[in-house]
């Protein structure tokens, strides 16, 4: 095991998150914030509880959700689109290191980034409405669970993308409507059919039920099932990472 | 002893169809200095970047001090040091850590002094600091030899390390590789300058359209291609070589101005003084009189040159 390339590797990309501490950490949990200051307390004192909850904490699951995916895919995307790219990948490929010790460096880092910002958006959202947490150690697992799966899945498409337009377009055309659909605001039992079983298609509604039984102790769907879907979709990413180091898809030619 | 790398079959076919090697075999001998010489397109990089482990080969395997590159990659790369043809760096790291990740990435503990005494040797300890955007290009270039030597390679390669430097840090380099010869490391260069590879190197690989066309040692290949030329400028155009002269291997030039004579420079005698006397006898009068040897760049230019007639 190549300790200190994974070292090596994370420490980089840790750095490069300190530079751009603005954009990459302050700007996420700031632009959350604001849901919590107008959802939380101007609207939400109007909105009625759901599931035994005020609206305010109601949406902290989904929201939170929302920067966990969005901060772990475009993070991890760009650790490893970018040396593509410029062509500083040669020294990766050409060192001792394993796909898994590469996978370590740059998937860790940015699965440590966005649990970052999940600790400071609870933290921030604490400061505007009053929540607690039933289940803590299953919502860490959930939490560790998601920013590593998606993590993941940022890499495989920072080695897919080809140029910075692809990079964007699944962050932006695929998964934020997914989370914005799949009950982030509202309860999925709030929707008409057929809306209500089509929405169960949405891998994202898993994601976020799970998390907010984990909160809460109540979800749309059964704990076991959010954290199967999740663990499936681990599974898949996995496979298709290891797969991408066995044929050197996009980054070996 | 056994070769410290050893290619054996190795072709690449890249996606496009293109076929950039066709069947590369080739050892490097421990210890050596050896310089790839090839036209742009030859293949030089491609060869380079499949033992590097950037490029998959389509065809047979590389062996890096007996051990397979693709099999047995982690001992196999950490032998290896790359410094790559294209100026590519993080633009916002500073040199005292691109330097130090290299080393982390290959594995080896942190050794700031080590580190330190790299960065001196190469004129870049001032610039530790900087970020690299900061840097010009000859600078960046250093950098990436530095990045190249952080982890102690025993095996270095150097794709087109004097591109777009100034005569100055040539010598320097050059100077640099000597050194690393010195302390037991192999190096491994590709250059579009043939006086570097004279200047340098051991043994000489020419290689075009992806396939090797010659290894042979520098000294050998300078002897048995080496021909000398001694040109004479006459004072009195000829019309014709007398006949006389038939013995001698002449040619006349430049409307009769001016008589070439080619030799070999390595036989014991060049037969210039006969030739001189054989001259005067006939009363032809020199105006000046120069001579020169055919430089590996003249053979290099004749050997790339050969396969596209049959093509
Ligand atoms: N990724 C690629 N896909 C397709 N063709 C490629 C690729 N990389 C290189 N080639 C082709 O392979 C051939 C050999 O390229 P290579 O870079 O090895 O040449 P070289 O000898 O290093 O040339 P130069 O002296 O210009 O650096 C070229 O014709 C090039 O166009
Ligand atoms: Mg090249």
């Amino acid at each position: 095991m190549n300790l200190n390339g994974v070292r090596a590797i994370y420490t980089f990309e840790m750095n490069r998150t300190r530079r751009t501490l603005m954009q990459s950490v302050i700007s996420p949990v700031l632009s959350t914030s604001l849901y919590f200051i107008v959802f939380g307390t101007a609207i939400g004192s109007r909105m009625g509880e759901i599931d035994g909850v005020s609206y305010g904490a109601f949406i902290i699951p989904g929201l939170l959700m929302l920067s966990l995916l969005s901060e772990s895919i475009s993070n991890a995307s760009f650790g490893i689109f970018f040396p593509k790219f410029s062509g500083t990948i040669y020294e990766v490929l050409s060192a001792p290191v394993s796909p898994f010790e590469i996978l370590a460096g740059y998937v860790g880092a940015a699965a440590t980034k966005s649990l970052i910002i999940g600790t400071l958006i609870l933290v921030t959202a604490r400061l505007f409405v009053d929540y607690s947490i039933a289940h803590p150690v299953w919502m860490l697992a959930f939490l560790l669970l998601t920013a590593l799966t998606f993590s993941l899945f940022g890499f495989i498409i920072g080695v897919w993308a080809n140029d910075f337009q692809q990079l964007q377009v699944i962050p932006l055309m695929v998964i934020t409507p997914l989370t914005f659909l799949g009950g982030a605001f509202y309860s999925i039992n709030m929707l008409p059919e057929p809306w209500q079983t089509l929405t169960l298609f949405n891998p994202v509604v898993y994601l976020i039920n799970g998390f907010r039984w984990a909160f809460y102790g109540v979800a749309d769907v059964h704990m076991g099932v959010s954290l199967g879907m999740t663990l499936v979709f681990l599974l898949i990413c996995i496979a298709t990472v290891w797969w991408i180091f066995r044929t050197g898809y996009r980054i070996k030619p | 002893m056994q070769p410290i790398i050893q290619i054996q079959g190795v072709g690449k076919t890249y996606d496009s169809g293109f076929s950039a090697l066709k069947s590369i075999d080739l050892e490097i001998r421990r210890g050596e200095i050896f310089a790839l010489l090839g036209p742009n397109g030859a293949g030089k990089t491609t060869l380079i970047s499949i033992i590097c482990g950037i490029v998959n080969a389509s065809a047979g395997r590389v062996l890096a001090d007996g051990m397979d590159i693709v099999q047995d990659y982690r001992q196999a790369r950490s032998l290896i040091g790359l410094v790559p043809q294209e100026l590519t760096t993080d633009a916002f790291e500073t040199v005292w850590d691109t330097v130090s990740f290299s080393r982390g990435l290959f594995g080896k503990p942190a050794d700031p002094a080590y580190i330190e005494k790299v960065l001196r040797q190469l004129s870049l300890w001032d610039k530790r600091n900087a970020k690299m955007l900061a840097l010009s290009g000859g600078m960046k270039r250093r950098v990436m030899i530095a990045k190249a030597l952080s982890h102690e390679p025993s095996i270095l390669f150097l794709d087109e390390p004097t591109a777009g430097v100034d005569v100055e840090l040539r010598r320097d380099m050059w100077e640099m590789v000597r050194g690393l010869r010195e302390n037991g490391v192999t190096v491994i260069l590709t250059t579009h300058y043939i006086e570097e590879a004279e200047e340098m190197a051991d043994r000489i690989g020419v290689i075009n359209r992806g396939e090797l066309i010659l290894v042979e040692e520098k000294e050998m290949l300078m002897q048995q291609l080496g021909q000398k030329q001694l040109y004479l400028m006459l004072q009195t155009p000829l019309d014709a070589l007398p006949a006389s002269l038939g013995q001698y291997n002449l040619s006349l030039n430049d409307e009769g101005t001016q008589l070439t004579y080619t030799f070999d420079a390595h036989h014991e005698t060049s037969g210039i003084a006969e030739l001189l006397r054989s001259l005067s006898e006939l009363g032809i009068d020199l105006k000046d009189l120069q001579s020169k040897q055919s430089s590996l760049e003249e053979i290099f230019v004749s050997l790339v040159h050969r396969p596209e007639e049959s093509a």
